[in-house]
């Protein structure tokens, strides 16, 4: 305890180690500070934590990314955004700057905070990096609430911790600047006067956004960069390095120290994050007291939302769908409770060209693949693949020719949608505007939404009337499967006292 | 199984039927087993011993299929000569190896071979210099291209899981095809070029190599003439060489200019000011436009053409003017038809002409009719392959040779030596200096083996150095010192750099 408290201490003894010896000596560590509020976490955390505090810090933590990550997904402004998260960072992760006290840095509750902050932020690293999905997920939150944090910064302490950072950012002399300001002027649009900004010389693959659109100076490899794009080309840096660091740490997650301890609570902090989003839970989508067969499913795809509705009448018209299309919608229908026997004899009924022998040896093992039935152990241990989200189903950028899988209102040219809108019932003009106007926004999901919201319309106000559902029920759906949860649900509730359907 | 057969009857048909690999299924050779493997050996032997027929057979050429030439235009004799004789495989390899002890930049390197009978041979790869020239002798293809390094060797790709084989670098190159020049060009249409619309090439080489020297910092870059009617450029700085390729299509956003195909109307659309790069480009590209466009080509001198002229400017009464001035006399030359546009601007004949609106719209005219137009896709993507420096174009029969980019001026893309002028060349001087009159005191070493990739130590002159090829190949050859001077000067200083961190430990 002693020996390593010393090592702690005194960083230059490092040195005095026998190399010969090194590595069998207890690793030292530096001392973290923390001198700037913002952290771009390099380094990793080496001090010791209770258990407890690993697992508080790091939930409070996924409560703000979390949030953060909903926000995003129903297109708040950045300004909703901005009055929705501080609140919500001032209780969880409060994080001061050095003005907020007298002593600055060195003062301790500045220092916790940070300390909390840099703690957490690598203990959900190492929850959300053992899938593509989720690293992309948490980079992306983690991206938003830096870049919150670094617009409300103060703007000497920002100047201060970018100058820290290194960035091999050759700030421009002013004697180069007026030499070159003609040319400064004629590069860099919107700009009036040469000497209202900060320069800096950066390598031109830093900015090669920039360079594209011709809208930087460039001089022998090196863009002459205005200080306002600071901003972006700081966050280039931050995604560019997590994205890096992540995958390195989930290449390193097979070989972390197994500790009994930490294993649970990381595999309960991944299968938590944005529990209210995207990420589906099995069983989630299951509705209890509904039959669901082979047989049933006809009837039932009234509730389905466009995507699968889509894909069913592709299915009905030609016996047959192409691969993706085939998974896409066996994921769906798993996730609505169909069971593997009945899931294969739909599948076996629709595709009526087809002999017995060349379902089972061209489809069948892929049913029972995704159903998790057959396959390795990480698929069999799973029950398979989790149905896909929206995000996953958006996220499918080459639909190509003869598929029908994807998002309609994404993958669709705007008029085949309004007419598969229309052939599935959405004759209302309001609404097809709307949607026409969401989906040239790139709104998609809000389009899938509004659909929603007028075909169950009457039922929506009913069950807001009796106050049977709260507002949380009514969230924005971003899963095929809650879609249908929901839709079926408030259909078979305003059918209990007799009413006609839409 | 057949083998018996085929191992003891090749050699035989080597001398009898050197380029007939459609006969060699009627050969008359081992009858009984013929009868017995027949339907085997209709199959297997005509394709398998047509390569090695031509190959071998072609040290001692027959007369009767020498004459036929090949489908690509240049006799396959004709090729193969030129590859043992001629084709610098030392320097190719040292170019693209960085050095002359053999790396993963030469081994891992993508070469695709097109065959005579224009198959495709993709992924091909070679540990040395001596290899690459063995194959390329054997195979003798007509033409063979260059792709990127790979992250393993491309021959070994199908032993590996997918997506495991990745391109790690590539030279940054660009296309200029005079196809794409068309619809401006009004001496030669299709593959046709003249000294006249070359200078569109000239032009080009010039604004693209200054925008990457000056703009990003490269230098050494490598022109080389396609071999009919357009020009390639290879980046060849180690910097240039490992971009990802969001980085390359980020330099092919910075240098095109055009953009839309020719039913779009205006192509040019740029923000004023200029950025620094257009407005350099419009001072290279303004005398160029009073020559070759206004002068040579007379671009402007169809109603058709002065038409479209007319939709680019801005003003319409200014067009109404114009118009009515030149269908008044219709042999007006295109000088004079731009001319008039200041001129009749001047009079203030349009109370609306803005002089700014139609500065820059003729700016953007000049650009339009003499900027590059490059083929983008090229240089995007790092997996592009692109035809070999030195290699023969098939259908002219000209050497893809090195342009001087600060020559680019004098490059005369009519006098490229052809193939057969250049073995033309050897036999002249090898009847004028017959062997031991002036190298005596070299080696003998037998003249028909010696090539570019050759024995150290003798000084004997070159087959290439007896040809009007010398000077191309000397240009090449010191492009290369340039080059690996800098990636030695790299090397070191990684190596210095490295140096104290290992040191450090030692420190205490």
């Amino acid at each position: 305890m002693i020996r390593q408290d010393v090592h702690r201490i005194d960083p230059k003894r490092r040195a005095t180690i026998d190399p010969k010896k090194r590595q069998f000596a207890t690793p030292t560590y530096k001392q973290q500070d923390y001198p700037h509020r913002l952290n771009l976490y390099d380094t990793p955390p080496t001090a010791e934590i209770t258990l407890e505090e690993f697992e508080q810090w790091a939930i409070d933590r996924l409560k703000v990314l979390a949030e953060i990550e909903a926000c995003s997904y129903r297109n708040k402004t950045p300004a909703d955004t901005e009055s929705h998260i501080l609140p919500l960072l001032a209780k969880f992760l409060p994080l001061s700057s050095n003005t907020a006290s007298p002593n600055g840095a060195a003062d301790p509750r500045l220092k916790n905070e940070r300390q909390k902050d840099h703690y957490s932020h690598f203990i959900l690293r190492l929850a959300f990096s053992a899938t593509e999905d989720l690293r992309r997920r948490f980079a992306r939150a983690e991206t938003m609430l830096f870049k919150f944090r670094f617009q409300k910064d103060d703007s000497r302490e920002r100047r201060a911790f970018i100058e820290s950072l290194n960035l091999d950012w050759e700030p421009v002399s002013e004697e180069e600047r007026n030499q070159v300001a003609e040319n400064l002027l004629a590069a860099t649009p919107a700009l009036r006067r040469v000497d209202e900004e900060t320069w800096y010389k950066v390598d031109w693959e830093k900015v090669a956004e920039l360079v594209e659109r011709r809208s930087v100076f460039m001089k022998r490899g090196k863009a002459y960069v205005p200080g306002r794009e600071q901003l972006s080309m700081i966050m280039a840096e931050f995604t560019a390095r997590l994205e890096r660091s992540l995958e390195l740490t989930s290449r390193a997650l097979p070989r972390l120290d197994e500790d009994d301890r930490l294993t649970p609570i990381l595999n309960h902090l991944s299968k938590n994050f944005g529990s209210a989003e995207s990420v589906y839970s099995e069983g989630e989508g299951h509705v209890d007291g509904a039959a669901i067969t082979a047989s049933s499913i006809d009837s039932l795809s009234q509730h389905f939302p466009l995507c699968m509705r889509s894909l069913h009448i592709n299915l009905r018209k030609n016996n047959h769908l192409k691969h993706f299309g085939r998974l896409q919608y066996t994921l769906f229908l798993k996730g609505i409770g169909l069971s593997l026997e009945e899931c294969i004899l739909f599948w076996r009924q629709s595709f009526k060209g087809k002999t017995d022998d060349e379902f089972n040896s061209q489809y069948k093992y892929n049913i029972r693949h995704a159903y998790g039935d057959v396959g390795g152990d990480v698929n069999r241990r799973g029950r398979g693949y989790p149905p896909y989200s929206c995000q996953k189903i958006l996220g499918d950028n080459n639909v190509g020719v003869g598929q029908a899988h994807g998002c309609p209102y994404r993958h669709f040219s705007v008029d085949n949608l309004v007419g598969l809108l229309q052939s599935t019932g959405v004759h209302d003009k309001e609404v097809l505007r709307g949607v026409r106007e969401d989906v040239g926004k790139q709104r998609y999901h809000i389009a899938c939404n509004r659909v929603f919201e007028w075909s169950h319309k009457t039922e929506i106000k009913k069950v807001k009337e009796d106050g049977t559902w709260s507002q949380a029920d009514l969230d924005t759906i971003v899963h095929p499967n809650t879609y249908f949860k929901r839709s079926y649900l408030l259909k078979t509730l305003a059918k209990a006292p007799p009413r006609g359907e839409a | 199984m057949p083998h018996s057969v085929s191992s003891a009857s090749p050699s035989r048909e080597d001398e009898e039927l050197p380029d007939a690999p459609v006969e060699s299924a009627t050969e008359t050779g081992g009858v009984k087993l013929e009868d017995m493997f027949n339907d085997d050996d209709d199959e297997e032997f005509p394709a398998s011993s047509a390569q090695d027929v031509k190959m071998e057979s072609s040290p001692a050429p027959a007369p009767a299929s020498a004459a036929a030439p090949g489908p690509s235009g240049v006799d396959t004799e004709v090729m193969l000569a030129f590859y043992q004789r001629l084709f610098p495989f030392r320097y190719l390899f040292q170019w693209l190896n960085h050095g002359v002890v053999p790396t993963k930049d030469f081994g891992n390197r993508e070469f695709a071979l097109t065959l005579q009978n224009d198959a495709y041979l993709r992924y091909q790869s070679y540990p040395t210099a001596d290899l690459f020239r063995k194959d390329i002798l054997k195979m003798n293809p007509s033409r063979f291209e260059i792709g990127p390094v790979y992250s393993t060797n491309p021959r070994d790709r199908k032993t590996l899981r997918g997506g495991q084989m990745k391109p790690v670098s590539k030279e940054l190159v660009f296309d200029i095809d005079m196809t794409d020049y068309d619809d401006i060009r009004t001496c030669c249409q299709k593959a046709n070029i003249c000294h006249k619309c070359w200078a569109f090439v000239t032009m080009a080489i010039k604004v693209i190599d200054s925008a990457l020297r000056e703009d990003f910092g490269f230098e050494h870059i490598l022109w080389v003439y396609s071999g009919r009617r357009g020009a390639h450029a290879w980046v060849c700085d180690p910097r240039a060489r490992n971009l990802p390729d969001d980085r390359r299509r980020a330099i092919a956003g910075y240098l095109e200019i055009l953009r839309g195909g020719s039913q779009s109307g205006k192509r040019v659309n740029i923000k004023r000011p200029l950025h620094p790069h257009v407005n350099r480009s419009l001072d290279i590209l303004k005398n160029y436009f009073a020559q070759t466009t206004l002068v040579d080509q007379d671009t402007f001198a169809s109603s058709e053409q002065a038409e479209k002229l007319l939709g680019l400017l801005p003003d319409k009464s200014l067009n109404e003017a114009l118009k009515r001035k030149w269908e008044s006399s219709p042999d007006r030359p295109s000088t004079s038809k731009w001319a008039d546009i200041d001129a009749l601007a001047k009079t203030g004949k349009s109370s609306t002409l803005n002089t700014t609106t139609l500065r820059d719209a003729k700016q953007d005219i000049v650009l339009e009719y003499t900027y590059p137009r490059l083929d983008a896709e090229v240089s995007k993507k790092m997996i592009h392959l692109l035809k070999s420096p030195f290699v023969i174009h098939p259908g002219t029969g000209r050497i893809c040779v090195p342009i001087d980019p600060r020559k680019a001026d004098e490059f005369d893309p009519l006098s490229v030596p052809t193939v057969m002028e250049l073995l033309g060349e050897i036999d002249a001087y090898d009847a004028k200096h017959p062997a031991g009159t002036q190298d005596a005191e070299m080696p003998d070493v037998e003249g028909s083996a010696v090539n570019g990739s050759d024995i150290k130590g003798t000084r004997k002159l070159q087959d290439y150095e007896k040809t009007s090829l010398k000077p191309y190949i000397e240009f090449f050859r010191s492009f290369i010192a340039n080059l690996l001077k800098e990636e030695r000067a790299v090397k070191r200083e990684r190596e210095e750099t490295a140096a104290p961190v290992k040191a450090d430990p030692m420190e205490f």
